[in-house]
């Protein structure tokens, strides 16, 4: 059963084990706008928690995605690739970014959950 | 009665529509100083895309209006000939010109439309549409410059609405009390649903489309008229960059400022052959100069090969080295992937010129290409 986990910086962490599932928070995505262009991180790419690993480009601007927690990129969604516009479509199913390993479980505990995250985008 | 934009409490300005826009679904953003709609529910892609198909109306009652007056055109023309190399005493009634205001260096301040009244009530008017973010610079250089006998009256007390769009003179025809039917760069003074207007046939979409200058007070009934038409939508600042770079036309301030000359930025074409035989603007030999002799630098289009957007202030390299710096870039709609435009090495402003962008410390390819990126569907008769 997976446990999903958001960020400060809207994104969101499907936590099956010690592997996470990685992409942008559809509050994040309706902020964004269309997004025209997803940098993805290399398969295989050790990454600690906070390092910017991705970019996501709407019409008007370019964001950083940044590792949630550290660990090693096992998968990318390349998908996003030839149709960016699935993070604005379905920004948490099918507009994953990336899969990781969690190299330290300890750091999902500073993560909000569904409910504190809604109350952090409450505006 | 309104007179001029009001001040709210966060220190932004607000065009008499901002409410309008707001109500509309606008998303409001600080821009130049005043609360602008940045997009609507719609998005940039959308609003960017039913502009170039339909009709878009976009405030633009942030720019400055103004009128410089003097005793007869050929006064007034002459007093702004002194300012930019435009050839204004030229101007037919109901002509207007896009024309760059000009430092002593040959720099460029701004850029703006310079219209000629047709009607010879206003004989020696001309009317001014400057950029928001410089208004308060250009106005105060223009008065300050001006001779004895010609002046510079800001008109604060007036809004500014764009429509654009290949479907807008449908949309206008039914309202005109007289014909709307000018070409490109024309304007008249007439009614739209009887209100009072100053109407141009211009933009900065690369579209067919008309500039209304309308008194503040009637601002809101002229737009909420235009907008019954299910042609017309609200568009934000977001989709008028996008349409405006995917034209190839220059953001003031980013595109060009006063270290850039019109030659280095390619708007050569904005001077005309009497200025270029007779001088006389600010500049005018280091300008002449660099017609004939050219310059180092070139702003051009440039196309990113992949799909990575470059945007302001990527570097452009050539086999690792540094040859210029994009100056606008982002995602063209409708051209259906990244556009770019910037200055490099004149050696290479060359269409078919291929360079690489330094997006996020990793070469792109790219390549110099032609502008626009979209064509250009001005209506010229």
């Amino acid at each position: 059963m997976s446990k999903l986990y958001y960020t400060e910086d809207h994104e969101w962490l499907s936590v099956d084990g010690d592997t996470a599932t990685v992409g942008i928070s559809t509050y994040a995505a309706g902020q964004l706008g269309d997004v025209v262009f997803v940098e993805l991180p290399e398969v295989g790419k050790t990454v600690k928690k906070g390092e910017d690993i991705a970019v996501v480009e709407s019409v008007k601007s370019a964001s950083e995605i940044y590792a949630p927690v550290s660990g090693q990129i096992t998968a990318a969604n390349a998908a996003l690739e030839d149709a960016p516009e699935t993070v604005n479509e379905d920004a948490q199913g099918a507009g994953w970014f990336f899969k990781m390993t969690i190299s330290d479980a300890a750091e999902l505990s500073g993560l909000m959950d569904e409910a504190a995250y809604a109350e952090f985008t409450k505006e | 009665m309104l007179s001029g934009h009001e001040m709210q409490n966060d220190g932004l300005k607000r065009t008499p529509l901002a409410s309008l826009m707001e109500s509309l679904g606008g998303k409001m953003v600080p821009f130049a100083g005043y609360a602008m709609p940045v997009q609507f529910a719609d998005g940039i892609l959308k609003e960017h895309k039913w502009t170039r198909a339909n009709c878009g109306l976009f405030d633009v009652s942030h720019m400055g209006q103004a009128f410089v007056i003097g005793p007869d055109h050929e006064t007034t023309a002459k007093a702004l000939e002194a300012l930019m190399p435009g050839d204004f005493v030229g101007l037919k009634p109901g002509q207007q010109r896009y024309s760059l205001l000009l430092t002593d260096e040959g720099g460029i301040m701004d850029d703006l439309m310079v219209t000629r009244s047709i009607h010879p009530h206003f004989e020696g008017w001309l009317m001014l549409v400057v950029n928001a973010a410089f208004k308060g610079v250009d106005f105060a250089q223009i008065a300050s410059r001006l001779p004895e006998g010609v002046r510079l009256e800001a008109a604060p007390d007036r809004a500014l609405i764009a429509v654009q769009g290949p479907k807008t003179a449908e949309v206008l025809a039914p309202h005109c009390e007289d014909s709307c039917d000018m070409v490109f760069m024309q304007s008249k003074a007439s009614k739209i649903g009887g209100i009072d207007c100053h109407i141009s046939r211009s933009g900065y979409t690369g579209e067919d489309g008309f500039e209304i200058s309308v008194k503040s007070e009637y601002a809101n009934d002229l737009a909420r008229l235009l907008l019954k038409n299910k042609l017309v939508k609200p568009i934000g600042l977001g989709a008028r960059d996008s349409l405006r770079l995917e034209a190839g036309l220059c953001l003031s301030g980013h595109d060009f400022d006063e270290t850039r000359t019109p030659v280095e930025a390619s708007l050569s074409w904005a001077i005309p052959k009497v200025r270029r035989e007779a001088g006389g603007f600010p500049g005018a030999t280091r300008i002449l100069r660099e017609l004939s002799e050219g310059t180092t630098q070139k702003r051009v289009g440039i196309k990113p090969l992949g799909r990575a957007p470059a945007r302001e202030g990527t570097q452009v390299h050539l086999d690792g080295v540094y040859v210029g710096e994009i100056t606008s870039g982002g995602f063209g709609p409708t051209f259906g992937g990244p556009v770019a435009m910037g200055y490099v090495r004149a050696d290479l402003a060359v269409p078919g010129t291929k360079l690489e962008l330094m997006v996020r410390a990793k070469a792109h390819p790219a390549e110099v290409v032609k502008l626009p990126f979209v064509p250009q569907n001005y209506y010229r008769g």
